[in-house]
């Protein structure tokens, strides 16, 4: 135990990246928080947990160059809050806000108080994430769009009935007690002035992109302040969970957001693993990494080809995609789906690879890193897309470390974290991934970035092919976990590190699954990007960061 | 009307007038072929755009609550604002009733009321994007209309007339001469049809992202048959800019009214020209990425200096 941070006492989780816990106090939490934050830790996670008979518990997951920190804080029922450290973490904000509206414990005299998660799926006052909590009313009467409910729910349902939480409006309540659904009247943060006015854009938007609502305030074209509005996909991720077998947690780990399938169900395995002390065989690693790497060259693939079709560029656009397309086919010729979704298991994968395919790969890498230095050079060249991407969204480094902006975007603004370097599990621990970063933490760092880490993922993904000995075994089985057991997987996927956190019960069922994406710590820093930019330039420099909206709403 | 001159004018009017409507959708398709072929794609066709306007007459029209009788009446005075213009135009004979109607002033002004009126009904629905892009299309087009004006001035200062079928009568029927100040002017033109077609790099058509829109902003609300003459009106514009390049810079092959024999002729070289034009457009999209917005007036600023040189010149050189 090398871990510092007094009063802390920690104990090793024995997952496969260096990760303690540690049980404190409230008073301590800020603390500890103001400690690692100074020592250029940062934020990873934070998520409670409803143990009515004890109360709650909240998770914070702290990260430093040693590894991870997962504080656990009691919290008893009657008093159920905690101290706020969005001040030390700008981070927690949002998270913080998704704690109240999930389980209903309130971060202690934050300064931002409002809803985040909650829309007017569920009636104010009522948290999903509780175990008491009954099947939600989506609406009752007439709803908004004009469908006709009947008399769902019946007028005697319990949530329809729920006190508000002191400081939130009253007409919310009374909306919701006269049985109509209550408006979501988000009090958005308004900027006075001559000639300022708002733009508000989504969450149906003109493209098929996924809902999300952007408020901008502009003068002219100059964008003054942007505020997001996010939580239009919650679908109920974490509370699905808890009815849900090992094998069926891990397909709907594998579907919290589509483009990081095998980041998702590899942190979860991971997370299963742990807890179950069970190491999977050596090949079922190999293939991971692999399919890890794959998943990284078809995104960044996508995104520069999309980056390019932003600038109305549509040559690199269809060049990029050809590319990506291959990529999916070889996937789904080989290891039968076009997102490998489902190929990795708790205890291993699902799918291997024969000389044949292994060939097929090796002539795959070929032809990416001819094909994409050539793109690379074109990008590089034309004016008039330099044009577009230098200077453009700009987060300087010392602002990102501020943020704790993360992943491929945060290594754009200098912020030097990748898991694959740092926390090396196997197979990364043979492999000596190199880190790609730039400080400039433009549109165009962002495209650098992507364009280092492709042809890095074709180096590696040439090395595991090379390397990929071991025996026939693909997966040990894996039925039964040991009971209150807390399993936390972290893999650096494409867009960032992917956070899985699984807590068992007494039976050793899942209690508790907590999936935390990092577009949680990137898209606050979105809305610093914009500032000063002029409105047509968003949709590039949103898409340069490319975050997720599924997997942040859960 | 009962001169046989005067009926023969009116077939041709009518002609063209037909020919044009009937084209114009395909012009654009072909622009999309080829823009397909250059990155490696199949395409759709050229018949893809007639698809369209077939699917979105088809439709029900849905409009705003707080949309006025402007808002209904616009994609009319769009359509027939264009389709006046390609009349005014000679595509394929000179000398039409219609020409004498409006000289390249006037036919500047025509293509001005088209945009004011869906620049108006833009802002009469009150989302924040129809006003976004109306006033994003009015900072692109009073810069683009004293550059046009402009090339169009070179060409009448070289023909002694602003009236279009003189400039074709003056270039294509006389002996060849080439004329430096035509060779500005016409990149200039080039410069300003892009501009004003809401092509890349000022605007690009095919694009999705609401916050970057320019001409596609303002007709967001429309759909179905709206939509559609918004759409057969757009094809229309960039057939008449095309068109109104050929008749300053290529005018070879445009027939005199009456003149059955060269008919075909006339409109066989205008489906070249048409293939050609379109082709190259599909190229300089193709090299091009979209500016940001205020490189805009950078961009037709060159274009009116360009145009102005032509002129300078034409007074230098008397050419």
């Amino acid at each position: 135990m090398n871990h510092t941070y007094a009063p802390l006492h920690l104990t090793r989780i024995a997952t496969a990246i260096q990760a303690w816990q540690g049980e404190i106090k409230a008073c301590d939490l800020q603390l500890i928080c103001h400690k690692v934050s100074s020592a250029g830790g940062r934020l990873v996670a934070l998520w409670a947990r409803d143990m009515r008979a004890d109360g709650f518990m909240l998770h914070v997951l702290l990260c430093d160059e040693r590894g991870l920190l997962c504080l656990n804080l009691p919290l008893s029922d009657n008093e159920a809050s905690f101290p706020d450290i969005s001040r030390i973490f700008p981070a927690a904000c949002r998270m913080q806000r998704a704690v109240y509206d999930l389980t209903g414990i309130r971060a202690h005299k934050a300064q931002d108080q409002r809803k985040w998660l909650r829309h007017a799926a569920w009636p104010q006052g009522s948290f999903p994430l509780r175990k008491d909590f009954v099947s939600p009313p989506p609406c009752r009467g007439r709803d908004r769009v004009g469908v006709d409910m009947g008399d769902y729910p019946p007028p005697d349902h319990p949530h329809l009935n729920l006190p508000p939480y002191e400081g939130e409006e009253a007409n919310d309540r009374s909306r919701t007690e006269s049985g109509t659904q209550p408006q979501d009247d988000y009090p958005f943060v308004r900027v006075e002035g001559q000639g300022v006015h708002e733009i508000p854009v989504g969450p149906v938007h003109a493209g098929i992109i996924e809902p999300g609502h952007f408020r901008f305030s502009v003068v002219g074209e100059k964008v003054l302040r942007l505020e997001e509005r996010l939580g239009y996909t919650h679908k109920g991720i974490e509370k699905r969970f808890e009815s849900m077998s090992l094998q069926q947690g891990a397909k709907l780990a594998g579907r919290v957001s589509g483009d990081s399938t095998v980041a998702y169900a590899w942190a979860y395995a991971m997370a299963i693993e742990s807890i179950a002390h069970l190491t999977p065989p050596d090949m079922a690693l190999w293939l991971r990494g692999l399919f890890l790497e794959r998943e990284r060259i078809a995104n960044h693939l996508g995104d520069l080809g999309y980056l390019g079709n932003d600038v109305a560029f549509s040559f690199g656009f269809a060049q990029f995609w050809i590319l990506k397309e291959q990529v999916l086919r070889n996937n789904a010729r080989l290891f039968g789906h076009r997102y490998l979704m489902d190929v990795i298991i708790p205890g291993g994968v699902t799918a291997g690879i024969d000389e044949a395919g292994k060939k097929i790969l090796l002539a795959e890498c070929e032809l990416l890193e001819r094909e994409v230095r050539l793109l690379q050079r074109l990008y590089e060249n034309h004016a008039g897309v330099q044009d577009r991407f230098s200077g453009t969204g700009c987060v300087a480094p010392k602002l990102a470390a501020q943020l704790g902006l993360c992943g491929m975007a945060g290594r754009a603004s200098g912020q030097a974290w990748d898991s694959r370097v740092q926390f090396p599990c196997a197979p990364y621990d043979k492999l000596d991934v190199q880190m790609a970063t730039h400080s400039n933490g433009d549109v165009a760092s962002r495209v650098m970035v992507r364009f280092d880490e492709l042809f890095e993922s074709v180096r590696l993904q040439r090395d595991i092919l090379m390397n990929l000995i071991g025996g026939d075994d693909l997966a040990y089985p894996l039925e039964q976990l040991s009971a209150n057991g807390l399993g936390i997987g972290m893999v650096e996927g494409w867009r960032g590190e992917v956070m899985v956190a699984i807590h068992t019960d007494d039976a050793g069922r899942l209690d508790r699954v907590h999936p935390h994406d990092p577009s949680w710590q990137n898209w606050p820093v979105l809305e610093h990007a914009i500032m000063g930019n002029i409105v047509p330039d968003f949709p590039l420099i949103n898409k340069s960061f490319n975050l997720s909206y599924s997997g942040h709403d859960l | 009307m009962r001169n046989p001159d005067q009926i023969l004018a009116i077939v041709f009017q009518l002609t063209q007038l037909l020919l044009v409507v009937l084209a114009a959708p395909m012009l654009t398709g072909w622009v999309n072929l080829c823009q397909a072929w250059l990155q490696n794609r199949t395409g759709a066709g050229v018949m893809q755009p007639y698809r369209a306007l077939n699917k979105l007459f088809h439709k029900d029209a849905v409009i705003a609550d707080n949309a006025s009788w402007l808002f209904r009446i616009t994609p009319y005075i769009v359509f027939g604002c264009m389709w006046l213009a390609a009349a005014i135009i000679p595509i394929i004979a000179v000398d039409l009733p219609f020409s004498r109607a409006a000289d390249v002033i006037a036919l500047v002004g025509v293509f001005a009321l088209a945009r004011m009126f869906i620049a108006l009904a833009a802002m009469d629905i009150g989302t924040s994007f129809g006003s976004m892009g109306a006033r994003r299309e009015m900072l692109v087009s009073f810069l683009a209309e004293p550059a046009l004006l402009m090339v169009l001035f070179t060409a009448s200062l070289i023909s002694q007339s602003t009236q279009l079928t003189h400039i074709v009568e003056t270039f294509a029927h006389h002996e060849f001469v080439l004329y430096p100040s035509l060779a500005f002017a016409s990149v200039a033109f080039v410069m300003v049809l892009l501009a004003e077609n809401a092509r890349i790099p000022v605007d690009n058509p095919s694009t999705h992202l609401e916050l970057t829109m320019i001409h596609e902003a303002m007709i967001l609300e429309y759909s179905a048959r709206h939509l559609a003459l918004i759409e057969w009106a757009a094809s229309l514009k960039l057939f008449a800019y095309i068109s109104i390049g050929i008749a300053l810079f290529l005018p070879h092959g445009i027939v005199g009214v009456g003149n059955w024999s060269g008919l075909p002729l006339a409109v066989g070289l205008l489906l070249a020209k048409m293939m050609l034009a379109g082709a190259g457009l599909a190229v300089l999209e193709a090299m091009m990425a979209k500016m940001r917005i205020f490189r805009a007036p950078e961009f037709l600023g060159t274009a009116f200096l360009l145009a102005v040189l032509g002129l300078l010149i034409h007074f230098l050189l008397g050419a």
